[in-house]
């Protein structure tokens, strides 16, 4: 048992249960359906661009990357232009290899203790591997979503679904039944990846010392999330038609407060929507800032070109300076006086 | 602000992406489809289950249909009311509902969805002009 952990299920759970009561038993639709949606929305956007500029204002007064490999020097040693980019090329192929495939991560070490009292240093894949599963599979379960965020349904969200449903898993017996609607493998991977991700901050006694609540709760968010989704798409299913015509309201600026649509969608959608809405709310107050941040971070997306170019501290006082020509000119009469040497007669 | 214009034209470009459903829509509404009912289906007045939960769950139950007419033999579907149906879609399911375009299609398009009924099933078997 760990606080941090435990405080954080609580409040997911609670958030839930807040939902899931406020419209089944408050019958407040209209707050669960429109108003914190909208609010969510605007909180997200507005605090992603002040957060951004916040970081765009802070100063780079240095170049300061990272680096993994040789910077380049002299014409017979071999550089690493990726690991230590020295132009703007090598900086954008190593921002895209960084974002896209967490390049970094991949060179992720353990340490252990092995035989009795040596550490040792070991590569550490699986973190690597989960978490681009799980950002992946929530890139495609958010494109995805976007068949109830656009009418008419576009081509490419169509062909990605029908990626998506590329495993035709279906198994019906008297208690479950699975395989209509079609089984879609990147729900059941979100949730095993972020599944993973919580283990590893549960038992590994190193990260688990550095897990604070704010590590945990995003992670029970999004399980949450990827739960509710997974709960209505095959087990207690919602009326999606419907669900879609509230969304569309919010989309088009229609919100829909008729109660024949609003009750026809199920509790446990209203649960997921503010999930939604509470990660959208607490995204650009938290760690996941990392969605923007990673662009912006200093030690990545800088070249390594500190002996190549002059940097100049853009915000540098401007200093008075009194160069030895004038002190000269100033003192030449008193110079020669007092028989010391000058440079101009 | 150091690399103003990347980080502004980054922004922007996000934003846009991220509001892209509002912007495709330009404040156009767009309500859920009103599907039609035949003649036949609304002299039946009930579906096999109630409305509430064919809208939601028809899938299931043809799902389970076909397990038990494919794979157990089995072709009688009794209602909780009583009623006996042959589970078959061609037969049972198409006889009411025999205007696919207006009744399945409208909900199928808004939400798109692709049931794959229609690789086998042809979606008028009794060849009717429409």
């Amino acid at each position: 048992m760990n606080v941090n952990y435990i405080f954080s299920l609580i409040v997911v759970l609670a958030l839930f249960l807040l939902a899931y009561v406020g419209v089944e038993a408050a019958g407040l639709q209209w707050l669960f359906g429109v108003v914190i949606p909208y609010a969510a929305v605007l909180i997200f956007i507005g605090g992603f661009i002040s957060r951004i500029l916040s970081w765009a204002r802070s100063p780079v007064p240095f170049r300061i990357p990272t680096v993994g490999g040789q910077g380049r020097s002299l014409p017979w040693i071999k550089p690493n232009p990726i690991d230590s980019p020295s132009s703007s090329g090598s900086v954008v192929v190593r921002m895209l290899l960084e974002i896209l495939l967490f390049r970094s991560l991949f060179r992720n070490t353990r340490a252990d203790l092995v035989e009795g009292d040596k550490l040792a240093y070991r590569l550490e894949k699986w973190l690597w591997l989960f978490s681009l599963l799980f950002h992946y599979s929530f890139l495609v379960v958010f494109l995805r979503h976007f068949r109830f965020f656009l009418d008419p349904v576009p081509g490419c969200v169509q062909l990605l679904e029908t990626l998506d449903g590329f495993l035709r898993i279906e198994f019906v017996n008297d208690a479950i039944q699975v395989g209509l609607p079609g089984f879609y493998i990147s729900g059941l991977v979100l949730l095993a990846a972020a599944t993973f991700l919580l283990l590893r901050r549960m038992f590994s006694a190193q990260v688990k010392y550095i897990s604070l609540s704010s590590d945990y709760f995003p992670l029970f968010l999004i399980m949450g999330i990827a739960f509710t989704g997974i709960i209505m798409r095959y087990f207690l299913k919602t009326d999606i038609v419907a669900a879609k015509a509230l969304v569309m309201g919010l989309v088009s600026f229609h919100p829909v407060f008729d109660p024949a649509l609003t009750k026809s969608v199920s509790g446990v959608f209203y649960g997921h929507l503010f999930f939604v809405c509470v990660l959208l709310i607490y995204f650009p107050f938290s760690k996941l800032m990392h969605l923007g941040g990673i662009f912006l971070s200093p030690t990545r997306n800088l070249p390594n070109d500190t002996r190549m170019n002059r940097h100049v501290n853009t915000w540098n006082y401007p200093v008075e300076v009194h160069t030895y020509e004038e002190y000269e000119d100033e003192y030449r009469e008193k110079m020669i006086e007092a028989g010391l040497p000058v440079e101009k007669e | 602000m150091q690399n103003k214009g990347k980080i502004i034209t980054g922004l922007v470009i996000f934003i846009a992406l991220f509001t892209f459903p509002f912007i495709y829509r330009m404040g156009k509404a767009a309500p859920a489809p009103d599907v039609v009912l035949t003649p036949k289906a609304l002299a039946a007045k009930q579906c096999v289950r109630s409305t509430d939960y064919m809208t939601a769950e028809h899938m299931q139950l043809l799902d389970i249909w076909r397990e038990k007419v494919v794979r157990e033999g089995q072709r009688l579907y009794v209602t909780t009311d009583g009623r006996a149906f042959n589970m078959s879609l061609s037969n049972t399911c198409l006889d009411c509902h025999s205007n696919k375009a207006e009744f399945c299609d409208r909900c199928h398009d808004y939400a798109s969805v692709k049931p794959y009924c229609w690789e086998c099933h042809i979606d008028n078997p009794k060849g009717e002009k429409q």
